[in-house]
């Protein structure tokens, strides 16, 4: 089921080893096939490549930077500590690699309704920056409880003329989402697109998000090969999807010398179960359209998951990423809630940069893996977003903000 | 992998072949285990059977149901929520199976059967006397241990067509499904609609040029007039979510009623028509 090819990079998918494939009713079949052969033409063609990458450079920001972050590095018993700076793109994070991508494939295909799921809201305002850029309709699905603790987000997609939906059933919260989104889909496949957020879901998801966001990579490992004339001894992301991990990891695949490691939400400590360690603590099933790890009780109901970090509160992981950890070539380790907020509060006062709590996880990843590694080694981290949607979250937890005091 | 047609015979196919050769078609009925509770569930379930329902489609309770609309929903929430487990869907089907002869088939996500074990949930549906499985998220090309357990278990595979599947797709579900092949009548979920897709009509001609033998039709149909005029063309009429609602609101004693009167609708219809 796997592709023969020895280089790791050239995994197209359906399946990543014993991961991936379509799990998908009937109805969505037409619709996923339509969106691969569409896909593989766009891929084909240098037009399309071009109107992306002017897109990136005049829109979005890329290159992004990488900065180097010595006085924080100090705390990673002297590691060299690269970050890649996907915080600064246009709405934030590294969404809108995707978004746009999957945008210009959906105006390609003719289709004028897009619609998206979101957890934090990131990948929704992406999404609806996205739809407002090309006047396409946009709806975006998002749990009761995330639509309640990112209400500033909800204004964001809506002041962006989206239409945001709150999604009453089952946990209320991202997988629910997804839930209602396909659910839409099957639906309304004839005028719309399913921009999916994530390196999960149904063929041709995985590859094809992990596609439009294997620039990451492909910038920052040149761009270390720039500053320190070798690769990295690691790369480091966080992992709720597992978007951003994958679209830092692929320009490394073939590279052995260079350590994978992904950072998944460890929440409240992996041996209870307030956490959204999939990798770690999960078991392969089937999820959302794709056979991957998962948390999921014995008789294979998804379990709620939990994390601080919206964007890493998910209980399930892309294929790809159940695959590498299979063959041993990333390594995910869980990152605990106080963990990541003692890095993102480190970051903020070492560098003057506020990352996303998502981020924050790497970053914790990272000062474990530099006291391992040693002064003489260099690490790349993801730093995935900004930390500006994370204020209130941090403003309660570090106990900052005045009481009585409102933001009006 | 074996034709379905050459091994054995489908109770469930040969129960549809039955009333479509009387004159009408069948009546394919939808409940969820362990709702409103296991036991009641169970009597419900019995009830349609006694009151005219042909096959029994036994929804088992699942934490990301796709293809279902709010009414099921909220039904398999509440199932979950009460307590449902795995092992409750053998005994409902044992249960069932004893007090009636209409045959069950188990509608279920495919995850909880990978999970189960894809050849030990063949062996228990079998062995409760289940008919087999109706999988909404499992479609044949990625269905290769079912097929297998299936084919060793002696079990019925229902896969979905839809009005969106190419010809090469519905040749596919024609050839892979056993007992029946259910055509999905529009684009969408499970709930009442007031018109059934004409999409269906279509679907079903399709699916006969295909080589469908045995054709039901579900998605949407609620009331006896949608099922006297699904049977015209297609050989068996899929009645859920409006018999999930008539179980909630008035209990077994009410979706007993709701099914006699979608009977009344699937028989003779040469007659009425």
């Amino acid at each position: 089921m796997s592709n023969t090819t020895d280089s790791l990079r050239a995994q197209s998918g359906p399946y990543f080893g014993d991961f991936g494939g379509r799990f998908v009713p009937e109805s969505l079949v037409a619709a996923l096939d339509e969106l691969s052969a569409e896909y593989a033409l766009a891929k084909a063609d240098p037009a399309f490549a071009a109107e992306l990458t002017e897109l990136h450079r005049s829109y979005t920001g890329r290159p992004s930077l990488i900065t180097e972050v010595p006085r924080f590095a100090a705390h990673a018993g002297g590691a060299r500590i690269i970050l890649k700076r996907e915080d600064l793109n246009h709405t934030g994070s590294h969404k809108l690699n995707n978004v746009l991508g999957q945008v210009l494939l959906t105006k390609r295909i003719g289709k004028k309704r897009v619609i998206a799921e979101t957890g934090a809201g990131q990948h929704g305002v992406a999404t609806a920056t996205a739809a407002a850029l090309f006047g396409l309709d946009c709806v975006v699905y998002m749990g009761e409880v995330d639509t309640e603790r990112q209400a500033l987000n909800v204004a964001r997609m809506r002041l962006l003329g989206a239409e945001v939906v709150s999604v009453k059933t089952g946990s209320r919260t991202l997988k629910d989402a997804i839930n209602d989104a396909m659910r839409d889909w099957v639906t309304n496949v004839e005028t719309t697109n399913y921009v999916f957020g994530t390196v999960a879901g149904p063929h041709p998801f995985p590859a094809m998000v992990r596609d439009f966001q294997k620039i990451i990579g492909e910038e920052a490992r040149q761009q270390v090969l720039d500053l320190t004339g070798r690769l990295p001894d690691a790369v480091t992301a966080c992992v709720g999807g597992g978007s951003n991990a994958m679209g830092i990891f692929h320009a490394f695949l073939d590279d052995p010398e260079v350590a994978l490691y992904g950072y998944e939400a460890g929440g409240e400590g992996i041996e209870g179960l307030r956490h959204a360690a999939t990798l770690t603590k999960g078991r392969p099933g089937v999820l959302h359209g794709a056979r991957s790890m998962m948390l999921q009780d014995e008789d294979g109901q998804t379990v709620e998951s939990h994390s601080i970090s919206a964007g890493l509160d998910y209980p399930g992981v892309g294929p790809e990423h159940a695959w590498l950890a299979s063959i041993g070539r990333a390594t995910y380790l869980p990152v605990t809630d106080a963990e990541a907020m003692d890095a993102l509060r480190l970051l903020s006062r070492t560098e003057g940069i506020i990352p996303a709590i998502e981020s924050a996880h790497a970053l914790a990843g990272t000062l474990e893996l530099g006291k391992k590694l040693g002064p003489d080694s260099t690490i790349l981290v993801n730093l995935s977003g900004r930390g500006d949607k994370d204020m209130e979250t941090a403003g309660r937890y570090f106990d900052l903000l005045d009481a009585g005091a409102q933001q009006l | 992998m074996t034709n379905t047609n050459d091994t054995g015979t489908s109770t469930v196919e040969a129960t549809i072949a039955a009333r479509r050769a009387s004159g009408g078609g069948a009546l394919i009925g939808y409940l969820p285990v362990g709702f409103p509770t296991l036991t009641e569930s169970i009597d419900a379930a019995v009830a349609i059977a006694r009151n005219g329902v042909d096959v029994i489609e036994l929804g088992l309770p699942y934490s990301d149901p796709v293809m279902d609309g709010p009414v099921i929903q909220a039904a398999t929430q509440r199932a979950l929520a009460n307590g449902f487990r795995l092992r409750h869907g053998f005994e409902a089907v044992a249960a069932i199976t004893a007090q009636v002869e209409t045959p069950v088939l188990v509608m279920t996500y495919w995850n909880p059967v990978l999970q189960y074990g894809v050849d030990r949930f063949a062996d228990d549906l079998a062995a409760a006397g289940g008919a087999g499985l109706i999988t909404p998220d499992l479609i044949p090309d990625d269905a290769e241990s079912w097929l297998l357990a299936s084919e060793r278990a002696g079990l019925d595979r229902v896969f979905l067509a839809a009005p969106s599947s190419s010809d090469e797709r519905l040749v596919q579900a024609v050839t892979r499904s056993r007992g029946f092949v259910y055509a999905v009548s529009t684009m969408g979920i499970t709930g009442a609609r007031s018109d059934v897709d004409s999409a269906a009509r279509v679907l079903v001609t399709r699916l006969r040029e295909a080589g469908a033998t045995s054709a039901c039709v579900g998605l949407g149909i609620s009331t006896p007039a949608q099922v006297r005029e699904v049977l015209e063309y297609a050989d068996g009429a899929i009645v859920g979510s409006a018999l999930v609602k008539a179980l909630a609101d008035g209990g077994v004693a009410a979706v007993a009623t709701l099914a006699a009167e979608l009977a009344a609708g699937a028989r003779d219809i040469r007659a009425a028509v």
